[in-house]
């Protein structure tokens, strides 16, 4: 088992600190390493994808679980895989989509672990119609405070606390999930324009039951009778036989482009403001009014951004921040509220997402709640953000609306009893299981986990 | 922790009565500061300035620390950082001396010396010791512009910052990818309010000889802040001919820039931001010509 010192920040790469990082090949050196934590506690860290300090651990232990990357059992005829916590979204897609399966959720970037997916209880752009990471799992062996693995399964409290538990009910060694039936790598993307929030927010009502797959690119930028202007993405898996006779030879070759698609090439933080609006006019005036059944590979329509690993880096020194928050249905007009004021403050974003949700998951800090979610990229280095972003968490805790940890970096932690009520329930499991703290992480000091 | 934009949770102030750092505090305690731990000699204006940061929402403690005393350092300062994580360490202790006196009484010279820089480094390293098995967070260190150039007027205690600030820049690279961020802070003249309104009111030209003295009829009425502020820092860091300078500078902007610097992660910041500018064409001056400048 490899040991360093380094210096660990999310993907917005804000808030550094420094700690021990392991790196366990099998459970047992993984068991050894929770054992033997110091005083300052352990946390497990997957590809460090979760924007802010949710995977680091100041002063303390980190668990690299990226070795720990074996696919132990796949069941071709259910679907069923057992895999180590380690191993990628990406690495299952190359394996099992030539046997006809697909994960069932995947993020916009499929260079996240399982470990991780199950830790923030991920969503996906399929959240209305099949809920987040979790409720995929059908068991998960857990390394607890004491360094012994327990066996985990939905509808216990110990499950509920894990499943976007953010590592810190104890280290999750191997997941088995239960995979999606496709019988091609392309996706069928119908696309249409909404010229403004309530627009928007009518169109995805009225018809993301009919998809499988739905999410608004939002134009933040746009203002006056324009706010909210988006682009509506929505897509089915292609069937085999609807395959045009080239696709039909390979149907199911997972072959991700060396680059991005074209959007995200032009890394948003690296646009002012005035490129970011000229950026978002284009987008939008790019995009058709109206179009159907376009055929898509499937990284592309997921995962437009993987080609281009460094792109986060575009932000600076100071790092960016994502701010991700989803208020329910009939809350509408505090929605609305928000949007009018990200626009009116012409913050450079342009890369915002606006998703309905729906039925939420039991995971006790897992984000979706039925309703509306948006989420946005900002440079941490812009003036006054702090405060704004603070005022915006009033808005949504008044709406009762909650902020996602696994991107947070910087909520106030009075508000989370709010946002999280059943937060009391996951800090006296925590006590009664780990009475010494041999979890703990940036975030669950800053916020008091 | 520290929040993505750097803003701490909790802060030590090593001279916990500093103007400057009292006006730090205040910004971060509007911010994400709940703790706070006030070390300084004991006194009233310690408790005072405790008493003010607490109604403004903040858990306060005093803590008895003497920068003169090295040998407790350890002791003193160890046992905060046991209780729990500090995010953010100012050093902020520091005494002007008087330039003319010391020169005549080379023991008050040290005593400067002793407090600005020996003192400094000794609180410097404890600390940077502690946060680094903490593995994250700030040491601000309250350096001066005076110890960017030796002059005439003030090298005793500017020397002595000078050193502290050549300690300070050293201490960071070594804390170089230690998760500990050190941050030099080089104000110019510091002069709260009250001091400047009353430094404008004096004629032009006639600088005030003794620092002014306490205010008068209804101290107890003011409010603690306002008490520290009328012992008027001005008069004892600032050298004349500065004082008419536009590069003069408040409590408020220092801790803005220093919040600043926070969120940045800046090495080294200036208060005011053109002195950067100023400083690195005087640091050129040739002596002949620097001695006859008339600052
Ligand atoms: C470009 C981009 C797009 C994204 N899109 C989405 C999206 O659409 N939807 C969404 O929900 N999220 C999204 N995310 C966030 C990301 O999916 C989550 O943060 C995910 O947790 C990252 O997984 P990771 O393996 O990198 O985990 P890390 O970032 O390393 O860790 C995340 C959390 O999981 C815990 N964890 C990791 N491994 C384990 C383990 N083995 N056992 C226990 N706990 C563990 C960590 O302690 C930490 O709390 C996106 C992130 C990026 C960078
Ligand atoms: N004001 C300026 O113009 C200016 C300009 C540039 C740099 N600076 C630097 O900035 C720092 C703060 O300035 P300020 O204006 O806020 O100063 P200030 O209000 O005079 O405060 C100085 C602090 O140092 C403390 N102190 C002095 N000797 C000490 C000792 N032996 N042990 C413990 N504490 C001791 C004082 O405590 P007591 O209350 O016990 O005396 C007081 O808290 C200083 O280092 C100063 O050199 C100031």
């Amino acid at each position: 088992m490899s040991v360093d010192t380094v210096s660990l920040t999310g993907w917005g790469r804000t808030a550094p600190t420094t700690a021990l990082r392991f790196r366990p090949r099998t459970y047992e050196e993984a068991a050894a390493t929770v054992r033997g934590c110091g005083p300052r506690g352990s946390i497990a860290r997957g590809l460090g994808r979760a924007h802010g300090d949710a995977a680091q651990n100041a002063g303390g232990s980190v668990l690299d679980m990226t070795a720990l990357n074996r696919i132990r059992t796949i069941d071709a005829g259910s679907g069923r895989v057992v895999c180590d916590a380690g191993v990628s979204l990406h690495r299952l897609m190359e394996v099992l989509l030539p046997l006809g399966w697909f994960v069932p959720v995947t993020p916009t970037t499929r260079y996240v672990t399982v470990g991780g997916a199950i830790g923030a209880d991920i969503h996906g752009r399929n959240q209305h119609l099949a809920g987040s990471f979790s409720r995929h799992v059908q068991e998960l062996e857990l390394l607890t405070a004491g360094g012994e693995i327990r066996t985990v399964r939905p509808g216990t409290a110990l499950f509920d606390a894990t499943a976007g538990g953010l590592g810190l009910t104890g280290v999750i060694l191997s997941a088995t999930l239960r995979c999606h039936r496709v019988t091609s790598a392309w996706m069928s993307v119908d696309t249409e324009r909404a010229v403004d929030l309530d627009d928007l927010l009518d169109r995805l009502t009225a018809g993301d039951h009919r998809y499988r797959y739905s999410s608004a690119w939002i134009d933040l930028r746009a203002r006056g009778r324009a706010t909210g202007r988006s682009v509506l993405t929505r897509a089915e898996h292609v069937p085999r036989y609807a395959l045009p006779a080239r696709a039909r030879r390979t149907p199911l070759s997972f072959r991700p482009g060396p680059l991005p698609s074209a959007p995200a090439l032009v890394p948003e933080a690296l646009l002012g403001g005035a490129p970011a609006t000229l950026f978002n006019e284009l987008r939008y005036r790019g995009a058709p009014t109206y179009r159907i059944g376009e055929l898509q590979r499937l990284a592309a329509f997921f995962h437009p951004r993987d080609g281009l690993p460094q792109w986060h880096r575009a932000a600076g020194r100071a790092g960016s921040v994502r701010y991700q928050f989803a208020v329910g249905h009939g809350q509408e007009e505090a929605l609305r509220r928000i949007v009018h004021r990200i626009s009116r403050r012409r913050c450079p974003t342009s890369d915002a997402v606006l998703k309905r949700f729906g039925a939420g998951d039991p995971g006790w800090l897992s984000f979706p709640v039925p309703g509306w979610a948006l989420a946005l990229d900002l440079p941490a280095a812009l003036p006054g953000l702090a405060r704004f972003l603070d005022s915006l968490d009033e808005e949504v805790a008044g709406a009762g609306g909650r902020v996602c940890l696994a991107k947070d970096s910087r909520l106030r932690p009075e508000l989370l009893a709010a946002m999280y009520p059943r937060l009391s329930d996951f800090r006296s499991l925590r006590a009664e299981l780990d009475p010494g703290g041999a979890f703990r992480s940036d975030l669950s000091r800053r916020l008091s986990l | 922790m520290k929040d993505a934009f750097g803003a701490p949770q909790s802060l030590l102030v090593l001279g916990g009565t500093s103007e400057i750092a009292l006006a730090t505090a205040r910004r971060l305690i509007a911010l994400r500061t709940r703790t706070v731990r006030l070390a300084g000699r004991p006194s009233p204006a310690l408790d005072a300035a405790a008493a003010d940061l607490r109604a403004r929402g903040a858990d306060v403690r005093t803590v008895g620390f003497d920068a003169l005393d090295a040998a407790s350092h350890e002791a003193v300062l160890g046992a905060v950082f046991a209780e729990d994580d500090i995010d953010m360490v100012l050093l902020a202790f520091g005494i002007a001396g008087d330039q003319g006196r010391d020169e005549e009484e080379p023991l008050a010279a040290v005593r400067v010396a002793q407090t600005n820089y020996t003192g400094a480094v000794s609180a410097g390293l404890v600390c940077a010791g502690a946060l680094q098995a903490q593995g994250h967070g700030s040491l601000v260190v309250l350096s001066s512009v005076a110890g960017e150039r030796a002059r005439r007027a003030d090298f005793i205690y500017g020397s002595s910052k000078a050193g502290l600030d050549a300690f300070t820049q050293g201490l960071g690279d070594a804390l170089h990818g230690t998760g500990v961020h050190v941050m030099v802070v080089r104000p110019g003249v510091v002069r709260s309010a009250t001091a400047q309104a009353t430094a404008t009111g004096t004629a032009s030209g006639t600088v005030p000889a003794a620092p002014p003295t306490a205010p008068r009829g209804g101290a107890a009425l003011l409010a603690p802040e306002r008490i520290v502020a009328a012992r008027s820092a001005s008069a004892r860091f600032a050298s004349a001919p500065l004082e008419a300078s536009p590069l003069t500078t408040t409590p408020e902007a220092v801790a803005e820039a220093i919040v600043t610097g926070l969120r940045r992660r800046s090495e080294t910041v200036w208060v005011p931001g053109s002195l950067r500018a100023v400083m690195s064409a005087l640091r050129h001056v040739p002596r002949p010509l620097f001695r006859r400048l008339p600052i």
